[in-house]
């Protein structure tokens, strides 16, 4: 049995923050769940897809965010509990199905996990995602420890059932991506039914259902306010006349510097954990009586701003301070350190900093695509065909890290989806050849809709779908496309091949980029017909190694050597295509070689198809390891 | 002689290494040993991107501390499965820091490119071993082959650390976190590359 789903209460697991909120859905009934991959929050969907069989859980990897707020929502409409989770600019995609639910609301529990990422971890920007919550007057808590997100998962559940609206749980990767002691509640064993009231006239957000709900929703927070207020998620600890006022993981950091410090008899700390709304009462009496005000929080002056109103509606003269002025920085993770600095400079106490140990300059390690990628050898025959002067848009996920040297063939990126729809933007101003990457998942989660906005205002590209049958980047998730599953293989649900064609493309192809002389042979008649405008789509095809031997236990049979006797030492391996497991060395007595590491080599043969001098070599059972 | 849980305070252990070499698991074992000790445990780990070859960090932190991750100079462990990247997380250390590193260079990209150049081993240890408390520089892959995995080197390293004894922790815990959290099928060949990590971190201090 997993162990999220350990029946007995009061067992003390150490878990993830989004396992222990996968088991506080489980204790709180959540019978539906639905989301997109997105690191911080993976685990989350990924844990339910494991268990829901077995818990009674409907489960699905939505194509996107939007679509997992708009199926749970309908859920949680429907009288069943629901959750949906998403990383922080996840919710950029949802918006839009986010602000409107919130008017219509709920009836069952739906609590919406946002995970932000502070110091970009993974991710391309650092948006505190607390704003949204403020925005769609949406009810919100932020949880500190493993433990508290698995209470707060029933805490959100509870608030959004009892004021029929989507409660937002705000985690960062510090939460997410926590391993903590988790005591573990009690599982339900009950399993409600769906049932729709049908209810046009509340549920159907014509304006004038709009408006009404608009007014109903300004209510409803108000109500949330007093809640708000009265959440045990909000204490305060200690005495004196300096007051800290913070929430999430920043407050871990701030028992830690306030200890370090000393400082634990002078020093008041408000603990906030339902966030939105503001706890205006309670922040107004832990404001009373005091000098001076912190706010420690990461990101954006969330919290600060709502303080600062909160003293000027009081009319209470205490100091706030929180970001600038060398305080608490608005870029990047806290740590203790850097609040121990901030309460040195602001409550003048001494500290003495640790002193930093230099380093030398290092070799860089970066992450890369790993030896075998069929994405490196695409890459490396799109830029044979169209060059240097091409401009490549490029999109989101393991692909993305051929903008590395020596591939480099990503020159834009803004989000999910932006691949496609800024090549159509580009084609129209530019005069190079204009070649788009995208990968299968991405592809269905937001590159669909650029496509047909390309075919039908004539965009002239080529649309690379690098099609590796999985969402890589995030874990091997599955989408529509796939063929490959733990039982083997299946026909794709949806054909990638036959939705391009749908889409309204002409110029469609399909080619296995590990035949490196046919893939380039079918780009130079694409980069041909691409003198007619229109946009051309191929599809790249070939699985994801990493995926391939875990579902298939594929061993490698064949790995490649380089023939020393030929080598002309030209390293265009090295500079062309930039395959891991290609090792430069010099010997002892200045010699240059080059090597292929065969532990890393996974024998995808791209490199022998370019040189003459790498050869197969067979290999005996038990490469590859114990795990 | 392991540390008595009774004096001991608070622990704060930084690994690194790169992705592919079980840092994460490691730093599962040490946060599960010390649950099962019963000690107050919190972890951090980063995921995703980071995996692809690249660098790999993560923290316990064992005792009366709250924060979860470890701010520059705070580390009293730094826990290092890679030479070039103990030195890279020098900034984690203070001079009281314990060090273990692995003596095996994994070799970056940038240097297998031949755009950097590796340093020599050697230059490393040194590097580390002047400005920490203490260095435990162990081969810890030649320990895992004698186990009967390469791969299981990551499993040595925490058998050093727990063999050195500057945890409260009791060899049954650490058995039973092993148990936990290791596949019945690699249990054997990782509690034989615990044991001799072990050994090796009980005899660093005599």
């Amino acid at each position: 049995m997993h162990e999220l789903l350990t029946p007995k209460s009061g067992e003390k697991h150490l878990l993830l923050g989004n396992e222990a909120i996968v088991r506080g859905a489980l204790e709180g009934n959540v019978r539906f769940v639905a989301a997109y991959p997105g690191t911080p929050s993976s685990e989350i969907i990924d844990r339910f897809y494991q268990i829901g069989p077995d818990a009674g859980v409907y489960v699905e990897y939505s194509v996107n965010e939007k679509i997992s707020v708009e199926t749970a929502g309908a859920a949680a409409v429907s009288g069943v509990r629901s959750l949906c989770s998403m990383k922080h600019v996840g919710l950029n995609v949802a918006a839009d199905a986010f602000m409107t639910l919130a008017y219509v609301g709920v009836k069952a529990g739906m609590v919406m996990v946002v995970a932000d990422d502070p110091s970009l971890h993974s991710s391309q920007n650092e948006q505190d995602n607390r704003y949204y919550a403020k925005m769609g007057n949406v009810p919100m808590l932020e949880p500190t420890t493993p433990e508290e997100a698995r209470k707060m998962t029933l805490e959100a559940l509870k608030i959004s059932e009892t004021f029929q609206i989507p409660c937002m749980l705000r985690t960062t990767t510090r939460v997410n991506h926590c391993r903590g002691p988790v005591t573990l509640g009690d599982l339900p064993t009950d399993a409600p039914s769906g049932e729709f009231k049908k209810d046009p006239f509340n549920l159907v957000v014509i304006p004038m259902v709009g408006r009404k709900l608009r007014l109903a929703l300004l209510e409803k927070v108000a109500k949330l306010q007093e809640e708000a207020d009265r959440s045990p998620f909000n204490f305060t600890e200690g005495q004196g006349k300096w007051g800290i006022i913070t929430s999430g993981v920043s407050y871990l950091y701030v028992k830690d510097a306030v200890r370090d410090l000393g400082i634990e008899d002078k020093v008041k700390i408000l603990k906030l954990g339902f966030t939105f709304p503001h706890p205006k009462g309670l922040i107004r009496n832990f404001l009373e009586g005091l000098d001076k005000l912190l706010v420690v929080e990461e990101l954006e002056p969330f919290l600060e701003e709502a303080v600062r109103m909160t003293a000027q509606e009081a009319g209470l003269p205490v100091e706030v301070a929180g970001k600038g002025a060398q305080l608490i920085p608005r870029a990047f993770e806290l740590d203790a350190v850097k609040v121990k600095r901030a309460l040195q400079s602001f409550f003048g106490v001494s500290y003495e900093p640790p002193q930093v140990f230099a380093v030398p300059q290092l070799p860089m390690r970066p992450p890369n695509l790993c030896p075998g990628c069929p994405h490196r050898a695409t890459y490396y025959s799109v830029k044979k065909v169209f060059g240097e002067d091409a401009i490549y848009p490029s999109d989101i996920g393991c692909y993305t890290l051929g903008v590395l040297p020596p591939l480099k063939m990503a020159d834009f990126l803004i989000c999910m989806g932006s691949g496609v729809s800024s090549s159509g933007g580009f084609s129209k101003v530019l005069d190079q050849p204009v070649v788009s990457f995208i990968g299968d998942s991405t592809f269905f989660h937001s590159g669909i809709t650029g496509l047909v906005n390309a075919v039908s205002h004539d965009h002239r590209f080529l649309l690379v779908i690098m099609d590796n049958g999985t969402t890589a980047m995030t874990g091997h998730q599955p989408h529509p496309g796939i063929e490959l599953t733990p039982q083997g293989k299946i026909t794709p649900k949806v054909s990638l091949e036959n939705l391009v064609r749908g889409c309204g493309v002409e110029r469609v192809f399909t080619v296995n980029p590990l035949q490196v002389q046919k893939t380039q042979d079918v780009l130079q008649n694409l980069r041909e017909s691409m003198k007619e405008p229109g946009v051309s789509v191929l599809i790249s095809k070939s699985p994801c190694p990493l995926y391939e031997n875990r579902m298939l236990h594929k061993k490698t049979k064949v790995v490649f050597q380089v023939d020393a006797s030929s080598c002309d030492l030209c390293k265009r391996c090295l500079t062309e295509l930039g395959c891991p497991a290609f090792v430069w060395e010099r010997s002892a007595s200045g010699q240059e070689c080059i090597r292929i590491n065969e532990s890393l080599c996974s024998g995808c043969s791209v490199c022998s198809q370019i040189c003459k001098s790498i050869k197969p070599k067979r290999v005996g059972e038990g490469k590859g390891g114990n795990e | 002689m392991t540390q008595a849980k009774e004096a001991f305070k608070a622990m704060r252990i930084f690994f690194t290494g790169v992705g592919g070499q079980g840092t994460l698991l490691a730093t599962r074992l040490v946060g599960e040993a010390a649950l099962e000790e019963g000690l107050s445990v919190a972890m951090s780990e980063i995921h995703g991107m980071a995996q692809r070859g690249g660098v790999v960090e993560s923290s316990v932190v064992v005792g009366d501390v709250f924060s979860p991750t470890i701010p520059d100079g705070e580390a009293d462990i730094l826990m290092a499965f890679e030479p070039l990247e103990a030195v890279r997380a020098l900034p984690k250390c203070n001079p009281k820091t314990m060090v273990i590193s692995s003596t095996i260079p994994l070799v970056p990209f940038t240097v297998a490119t031949g755009q950097s150049t590796y340093p020599d081993v050697e230059e490393l240890r040194k590097m580390t071993e002047e400005k920490v408390g203490r260095l435990l520089w162990v081969d810890a892959m030649a320990l895992a082959k004698q186990a009967g995995s390469d791969r299981a080197s990551n499993i040595v390293m925490v058998g050093i650390l727990a063999g050195t004894g500057c945890l409260p922790i009791s060899k049954q815990s650490w058995q039973g976190a092993l148990k936990k959290i290791l596949p019945g099928r690699i249990l054997e060949v990782n509690r034989k590359a615990f044991e001799l990590g072990f050994k090796a971190g009980e005899e660093s201090g005599k």
